[in-house]
């Protein structure tokens, strides 16, 4: 394959002080990731897939190693600029949702717009809710949304920017299966719309089966690339 | 990128969702309570110094020796202001075969400008306010002279070359007081018009003439500054700072204890800001993560605070400064009447003040903390464990701190007032977080006792030991302001109304003969009055100090010049009079009788320069004698009794026309003793001081009224920061229910749970609120109002008691709700 590389990972290390010493959470992670690829992270709980997808998404500082997104060394930047590249390039998708609770269903998905100070902020995130079918909830609040309404707003917020690269942290692990699922319809749907890299936590390996490659972490180790079944 | 537009939407959205109302809430009763303080202090205080100005008949009273020039009165009209005159002198006047000396007052058409007259239809009925003096070709006399004289209303007494009508019985005077212990004659008044018809005013009389001025402060200050420095010798001007001592102190303690209650409101108000803040931060934790997981920048999440914040700050002040406005005129409505009197038009500064307060306020408790949320770890998102931020509480509560000193500066525009609030906030807070902490350790053993509901309630107060030192901080703080008001206002007020006391002397007695002595001691028990102690006086005029003549021009201050110019009241005594203390140098011994030594009392000395050890010459009519100066006594002149600058020791006077005055209390009831008095020692003159105390206590207790208005709300602020202090842990305290009730917990449980947890919270908060009330209580008695002042255990019962009940009950009202929301609602919200 001869795509571009959207994510890559050197020798990527992540050690934390806890009171019985010295724990290490990743050993030596190298991984690279090409452009409208699906990947999924797999492995058991405590295996380090969320600190994986911390440092990948730049929000938590490695130890020692190398992420870079589209071309860019994350931790070349300071905190401020991986925001703003966060912002640029990435969408997320969380397990609890993480909407906003004091904004409505729309202003959630305008948020992210907003920030990036696009005036047509509205108008985007209309078209992106009424993709996730929630058009007519629009001036719902999270909290009178079901909880896979609420993902599909999530969706909708990460989606709205089109992003380079999606990173999804169990985004099925707060609903039923059913709901799961067509979330995970939903999901792989934009991704193939968008065109976007789509970089999904999980320990589901339904989920996980749907993705191109499947990386599986084992005691902060990556083990041997899993081909689709 | 222009973040203002965000900033407004986000501003809105919060708005709606009901976050920020509490902190508005706060800022708007705080910005409310100040301004309607100062609004409210502002025409008070205009109200003061107007009816202190009572005292003087108008606001500036031009005072000389000759007739007022025609171009002082047109300069005066000419800035606005109203103008009237008065010319005074001794004389005697006739009525058929009787004589009386009075000290007669020819006033003009518009006296007083200040206050109002009280006559009487006839003699010993009942008597009323009336405007302006007598008309030409009549006369007022005080019930002393008519019956002296014989005559009644509409009967006609001898003024010099001609008869003027008695039209009224005089019996009160609002500029009367003005000198009255010296005005040993009854007063006359009559009209100036009448004045050149009598022929009385020669040119080497000694009139004193008064130009009363009033009207706008502006133009009284424009004539002060024209007119003080051409002043000659004889001339001088008088406002109320220059009356009587004893309504000047009655006034500033006034403004001192209306700073006081002002300066509470404004350190609640950012006492509940910063509770509301910690509530608003705590919600913000996850927005913030999210909104820098979203792409926004450190920079651009404070700007979208801050914007958030200053339009808020900006608007609750407004709605605040309106709120205070109507407050101050509902309290208009009622007070008003009550005080009798008039409350001209609030200044603008309050207008000022409530935004800088508002602003400052805001910046100072809310925004540092709020600042601090664009640090919160971006990995929250992923892990909530990650918790919050590493709040340096210091460096967010320290600018608050020097916010509320800014505050206090502004407020107080008194820096000894300002540095003792301040200074004691410091102290208070340590305090409060020590005694809070002393409390809870002492409170872990309890954790293992009693029931279900006891240990729910003991264990959260104690294992949350965090949270609930804030807690205690808060409602402390909200209860220390409580008991400062309802508890030690009360003890300082009553130890300040306690300086007159009731039975201060109402009565002086003047120019009793040395022969008398012993008749006016015998008619005195025999009416039933026990015979006070009586004073020998000798008039005299100080000519030289240290063996110099003194020259009026070269003395500095007024007071000074006006001490110098008038005859000194000087007296002998054996002992130390009681009211006065010797500061320095001592007192004489018997075996210093008759030597030239004299006391002499320490502000004059001051005033004049004089020390231990200095000379004082002495000119007793026509004959001079010097006296060294061997102590300086301090005299507390509120005890209203009869006090001299300058006393000798037995022996130097004696040989000096001498005549003897006393002041003794005197009910009511027994007023007629008076009249037998005057029948009998017609010489004695008898002055009757009750008006004058009664001046002094209505202004005192006008003042007190606002004072007690003022603290309500100053109450409020502090019920806002025990609301705030509610509310702040009551996400944490709805999802812990949740998980109760989900693990089966009963209603009844929770809520008697809830119950002990805040009854307990408020006994705790109630007395280390009480302690505190009570130490800045002493602080403030000490340094600013000079009293001494012991808060004693019902300080601290009431604090407890007021504590548990009120937090109490506040709190199980206001966490109720939680207990009604199904767990699960509240689970999958969290």
């Amino acid at each position: 394959m001869t795509a571009e590389i959207v994510v890559n990972t050197q020798n990527l290390h992540k050690r934390v002080m806890s009171p019985e010493g010295e724990l290490t959470l990743l050993q030596g992670v190298d991984l690279s990731i090409a452009a409208g690829e699906t990947v999924a992270i797999v492995g058991a709980s405590g295996s380090g897939k969320s600190t994986l997808l911390g440092l990948l998404a730049g929000l938590d500082e490695p130890t020692e190693g190398q992420v870079s997104i589209a071309g860019q060394d994350l931790f070349a930047l300071d905190e401020d600029g991986r925001a703003r590249l966060r912002g640029e390039k990435v969408g997320f998708v969380f397990q609890a949702f993480q909407l906003l609770p004091n904004l409505t269903a729309l202003e959630n998905v305008m948020l992210p717009l907003e920030l990036a100070g696009r005036h047509d902020a509205r108008q985007v995130a209309e078209e992106v809710l009424q993709r996730v079918a929630l058009a007519e909830r629009a001036s719902h609040y999270p909290k009178q949304l079901s909880g896979g309404e609420q993902q599909r707003v999530a969706i909708a917020r990460a989606f709205a920017p089109h992003p380079q690269v999606l990173f999804a942290d169990e985004p099925t692990g707060n609903l039923d299966r059913r709901t799961g699922e067509r979330i995970i319809d939903l999901l792989f749907q934009l991704n193939a719309e968008q065109g976007t890299t789509l970089v999904l936590v999980t320990h589901d390996p339904h989920l996980a089966a749907r993705c191109q490659r499947q990386l599986e972490l084992d005691e902060g180790q990556l083990q041997m690339e899993l081909e689709p079944s | 990128m222009n973040h203002f537009p965000l900033a407004l939407r986000h501003l809105h959205r919060e708005w709606r969702a009901g976050e920020l109302k509490v902190l508005a809430m706060a800022l708007i009763i705080a910005v409310a309570s100040v301004t309607s303080v100062n609004f409210f202090t502002s025409r008070i205080h205009q109200a003061l110094a107007g009816q202190a100005n009572e005292l003087l008949g108008g606001d500036l009273v031009y005072l000389s020796d000759r007739a007022i020039k025609a171009q002082r009165v047109a300069r005066a009209t000419e800035l606005g202001l109203q103008s009237a005159t008065t010319v005074e002198f001794p004389t005697m006047v006739l009525a058929g075969e009787r004589n009386q000396l009075v000290a007669l007052k020819a006033v003009s058409a518009g006296y007083p400008l200040r206050g109002q007259n009280r006559t009487a239809p006839r003699l010993f009925a009942a008597d009323a306010a009336v405007t302006g003096g007598p008309a030409p070709g009549t006369v007022w006399g005080g019930s002393r002279l008519l019956t002296i004289l014989g005559v009644d209303v509409g009967e006609k007494i001898t003024v010099g070359n001609i008869d003027l009508k008695v039209a009224a019985v005089l019996t009160s005077e609002p500029d009367q007081s003005e000198g009255v212990l010296l005005n040993i004659a009854p007063r006359l008044l009559m009209h100036t018009d009448d004045l050149p018809a009598t022929g009385l005013i020669q040119p080497a009389s000694r009139v004193v003439y008064r130009l009363l001025l009033a009207g706008d402060a502006e133009a009284i200050g424009q004539i002060r500054q024209e007119w003080q420095p051409g002043l000659r010798p004889g001339e001088s001007l008088l406002d109320v700072q220059d009356a009587r001592p004893e309504v000047r102190t009655a006034l500033k303690r006034g403004e001192h204890f209306l700073a006081l209650a002002a300066l509470v409101s404004v350190l609640l108000a950012g006492a509940a800001v910063a509770m509301a803040t910690r509530r608003f931060i705590s919600r913000h934790l996850d927005n913030c993560a999210i909104m820098r997981c979203l792409g926004a920048e450190q920079a651009m999440i404070s700007r979208l605070y801050l914007i958030q914040m200053a339009v808020l700050g900006l608007l609750a002040s407004v709605v605040g400064i309106f709120v205070g406005y109507l407050a101050q005129w509902g309290l208009m409505l009622f007070l008003a009447p009550l005080a009798g009197i008039e409350l001209p038009a609030p200044s603008l500064w309050p207008v000022a003040l409530g935004l800088i307060t508002g602003m400052v306020t805001l910046l100072g408790f809310a925004v540092p903390p709020i600042l601090q949320l664009k640090n919160v770890p971006t990995l929250r998102v992923l892990r909530r464990d990650l918790g919050g931020l590493q709040a340096n509480a210091l460096s967010a509560y320290g600018i608050g701190i020097l916010a509320f000193m800014v505050l206090v500066l502004f407020q107080a525009q008194n820096l000894k007032l300002a540095v003792a609030i301040v200074a004691g906030l410091l102290l208070v807070l340590l305090m409060l977080a020590l005694v809070a902490g002393g409390l809870l350790l002492l409170l872990r053993p309890l954790r293992k006792k009693g029931g279900a509901a006891w240990r729910f309630g003991v264990v959260n107060i104690s294992r949350r030991s965090g949270h609930s030192l804030v807690q205690m901080v808060g409602f402390g703080v909200g209860l220390m302001a409580l008991l400062l008001l309802a508890v030690v206002r009360g003890d300082l007020l009553s130890e300040w109304e306690n300086r007159l006391p009731a039975d201060a002397p109402n009565r002086f007695l003047i120019n009793i003969q040395p022969d008398q002595l012993e008749d006016v001691r015998d008619f005195l028990r025999a009416e039933g009055v026990e015979p006070p102690l009586l004073y020998p006086m000798v008039r005299a005029r100080l000519e030289q100090i240290n063996g110099k003549a003194i020259v009026p021009d070269e003395l500095k201050t007024d007071r000074a010049k006006r001490l110098v110019a008038r005859e000194f009241n000087l007296s002998w005594a054996e002992a130390v009079q009681s009211g006065n203390a010797v500061v320095s140098g001592s007192w004489w011994q018997p075996g210093d009788y008759g030597k030239a030594i004299i006391s002499v009392e320490q502000s004059l000395a001051k005033e004049l320069g004089l020390g231990l050890g200095d000379t004082l010459t002495y000119n007793v009519a026509g004959e001079l004698f010097t006296a060294e100066i061997s102590s300086l006594r301090r005299i507390n002149w509120e005890s209203f009794k009869a006090n001299f600058f300058v006393v000798a020791p037995p022996g130097l006077l004696d040989k000096y026309p001498v005549n003897y005055i006393t002041g003794f209390y005197l009910p009511a009831e027994q007023h007629a003793v008076l009249n037998r008095m005057v029948q009998q020692f017609p010489n004695i003159m008898v002055l009757d001081v009750a008006t004058i105390l009664n001046q002094v206590r209505d202004i005192i207790e006008q003042v007190i009224m606002a004072v007690e208005y003022v603290f309500i709300f100053t109450v409020l602020a502090g019920l806002m920061v025990m609301y705030a202090t509610i509310h702040a842990t009551l996400d944490e305290r709805i999802r812990e229910a949740a998980v109760l009730r989900t693990l089966g917990a009963r209603r009844s449980q929770l809520l008697s749970s809830i119950m002990l947890e805040y009854t307990g919270l408020g006994l705790l908060s109630g007395l280390v609120g009480a302690i505190a009330a009570g130490a800045i209580g002493m602080v403030i008695a000490k340094q600013v109002f000079d009293l001494a002042y012991l808060p004693g255990p019902a300080l601290w019962l009431s604090g407890m008691l007021i504590g548990a009940v009120g937090v109490g009950v506040a709190g199980t009202l206001g966490t109720r709700f939680v207990l009604n929301q199904p767990p699960l609602k509240t689970l999958r919200g969290a």
